[in-house]
């Protein structure tokens, strides 16, 4: 689980964030980062911090969506089993980034939000007949039950080869 | 009886200061004084260290040793080329936006700028509530002692402080007002020197600075541009305390403008209006100007533009590298042991700053004088200005960043953004074809 340590520091990073000082955070507190505002896919995750319809989160909202990106041997020292699984698990990052891509939330990536994501990535500098061609191929080799979207489970079998816990993890050092 | 009783320690106390502090300033000496100070401060923080660590050990296992200059996470710094391609395929993967993921939420967590403009964090608490962030209760004989340390810092330190400042603000508009008098000659610029000199004598004792300056025979010398590192408005009078320069900055109201006023009588500074700074032609030329000059004082400019927070570097600002003429490089390192001397603008105006600094235990920092340096064949402004924030840096200890100060309150520019994307958009059609 999560040490002392830790959460003091990120809970005087969030108040370091927090301009207007009222304990929750907003879209502007973000995009004051330099280095996010220059990520192609800043508002997607800066999106990924506030639930539905809400233009405000606070501290715990904070730490849940950073949970996800914890390392996994972390859960080997808590070993509980009964539990709920861990938002850090392999299954909850893959979903993580699933709903990167699945823009409005049904728990499929069409065609269309996959171009989306895409034109984030690359901005101006490749043609919509390129864009196309690519997310088509994409979509092709995933695809398994020929409905043309990507459903979670073939979401899971394209990345099952991919090591998503070294990829989608920060370490603390202390 | 009690008006005349006040009157007489008004006095007495006023004179005191005049023979322990201004007179010696005046001559540049040094009494001893603050020197025993510093002592007797540097020997009970150490001794509330080892109380600290003493203290921590006990009740919980973990202890918050190492520095935050070293980063609360691990930072993958791995290009995006190697991480997302791999060795064979150059096509998109869905796993392409790990990348982009991961590098969102590490600077979500910390980032390299933001945190430069926030006072540096501290290894040990330095018996100031301000810098109190993760210490807790550890006995009672150092709450004692940063009882005795409140008192010492408010009810002392700060009159003698705040009576120092206003001797040397006064002497410093008089005295250049009267030097300004004076028909141009060498005599003028002489005593325009000494004026300078022991008003930032004073202002220094104002402050308790201890400075120690480094390769004096690099100092820079007439018809020179001097550029440091920028850390706080104090900056300018460590420096003009071991020698003369010719400010340049913007003409400002209320006492501000009264010293620029009276100070530019005496010394040819460099004042712009605020119209005028706009024009960076202008500005160009008139500095231009100055530095043809060999006969005129050095100019002193703070390329990054605005106060960081003395532990990196941030982007030098070209204008002052198009200029011509000698750099001297000066490197400036504050201890942040003693005081926090880092003007956090947003948080803080510059009373409350002021009052901030007065209140501290000291101000202590490193000068290093570094050795000349001229813009290379071939070599344009902005890569000259770079060798120079390089070399500042590196002697300084401080950290290089190639991001730009303004950051601290403008938003960052769409063109990195742009950057980033064409990288990714270069590896998806790598060699004509489509992936």
């Amino acid at each position: 689980s999560v040490s002392h340590s830790q959460i003091t520091r990120l809970y005087s990073r969030f108040t370091s964030l927090d301009k207007r000082e009222n304990g929750t955070l907003s879209r502007e507190d973000f995009q004051r980062i330099p280095e996010l505002a220059i990520n192609p896919l800043g508002d997607r995750i800066i999106n990924a911090f506030f639930p539905e319809g809400e233009d405000q989160v606070n501290f715990r909202g904070f730490m849940r969506t950073l949970a996800h990106f914890r390392p996994i041997e972390d859960n080997e020292k808590s070993k509980d089993q009964n539990g709920p699984e861990p938002l850090n698990s392999r299954s909850n990052k893959l979903h993580f980034a699933f709903q990167l891509y699945d823009l409005d939330k049904d728990e499929k990536i069409s065609r269309d939000e996959l171009l989306q994501v895409l034109r984030m990535m690359v901005g101006v500098n490749i043609s919509d007949e390129q864009l196309g061609s690519i997310a088509d191929r994409t979509i092709q080799e995933a695809d398994q039950d020929g409905d043309n979207a990507i459903s979670f489970a073939e979401f899971v079998k394209v990345l099952e080869k991919v090591d998503v816990e070294q990829k989608m993890s920060i370490r603390f050092l202390h | 009886e009690l008006g005349w009783l006040a009157a007489r320690l008004g006095a007495a106390w006023l004179s005191l200061v005049f023979a322990l502090i201004v007179l010696p300033s005046a001559l540049g000496v040094s009494l001893g004084i603050s020197e025993a100070y510093m002592w007797v401060l540097v020997k009970t923080l150490e001794w509330a260290t080892i109380r600290i660590e003493k203290g921590v050990k006990k009740p919980q296992p973990e202890v918050l040793k190492t520095p935050a200059a070293n980063g609360i996470i691990e930072r993958d710094e791995t290009p995006m080329e190697k991480e997302v391609t791999g060795l064979h395929r150059m096509e998109f993967q869905f796993s392409d936006i790990f990348y982009f993921c991961r590098k969102g939420f590490e600077a979500i967590v910390e980032d390299e700028v933001t945190q430069r403009f926030s006072s540096e964090e501290l290894v040990s608490w330095n018996l100031l509530t301000r810098t109190n962030v993760n210490f807790h209760y550890i006995s009672l004989r150092l709450t004692v002692v940063w009882v005795i340390g409140v008192i010492v810092r408010y009810c002392l330190l700060l009159p003698l402080r705040f009576t120092l400042a206003a001797i040397g603000i006064t002497s410093m508009i008089v005295g250049t007002t009267l030097v300004g008098q004076l028909p141009n000659s060498s005599v003028k610029n002489y005593l325009s020197e000494v004026v300078h000199l022991t008003c930032s004598r004073i202002l220094v004792r104002a402050l308790s600075g201890t400075i120690h300056y480094h390769n004096k025979e690099n100092k820079p010398q007439k018809g020179g541009i001097c550029v440091a590192n920028h850390t706080s408005p104090i900056d300018a009078i460590i420096l003009t305390n071991d020698g003369c320069y010719a400010m340049v900055g913007q003409v400002h109201g209320g006492l501000m403008g009264v010293i620029q006023r009276a100070t530019v009588k005496a010394c040819p500074h460099v004042w712009f209006e605020r119209s005028e700074i706009k024009d960076r032609h202008l500005v160009t030329k008139r500095l231009r100007e100055h530095v043809a000059d060999k006969s005129k004082l050095p100019i002193l400019i703070f390329p990054e533009g605005t106060c960081i927070n003395n532990t990196s570097v941030m982007m030098f600002k070209k204008g002052s590298f198009e200029i011509g003429g000698t750099i001297y490089p000066v490197a400036i390192k504050y201890d942040p042991q003693f005081g926090d001397a880092f003007w956090n603008s947003s948080k803080y105006n510059i009373v409350s700053y002021l009052l901030r600094i007065m209140t501290s235990w000291a101000i202590v920092c490193n000068v290093w004088y570094m050795p000349p340096m001229v813009r290379k064949e071939g070599e344009d402004a902005v890569q000259f200005a770079n060798r120079v924030r390089s070399a500042i840096a590196h002697q300084g200890g401080l950290t290089e960043l190639p991001w730009d100060g303004g950051l601290k309150r403008a938003k960052v520019k769409d063109s990195f953004k742009e950057e980033q994307q064409k990288n990714y958009s270069k590896m998806l059609v790598r060699n004509g074809s489509i992936g």
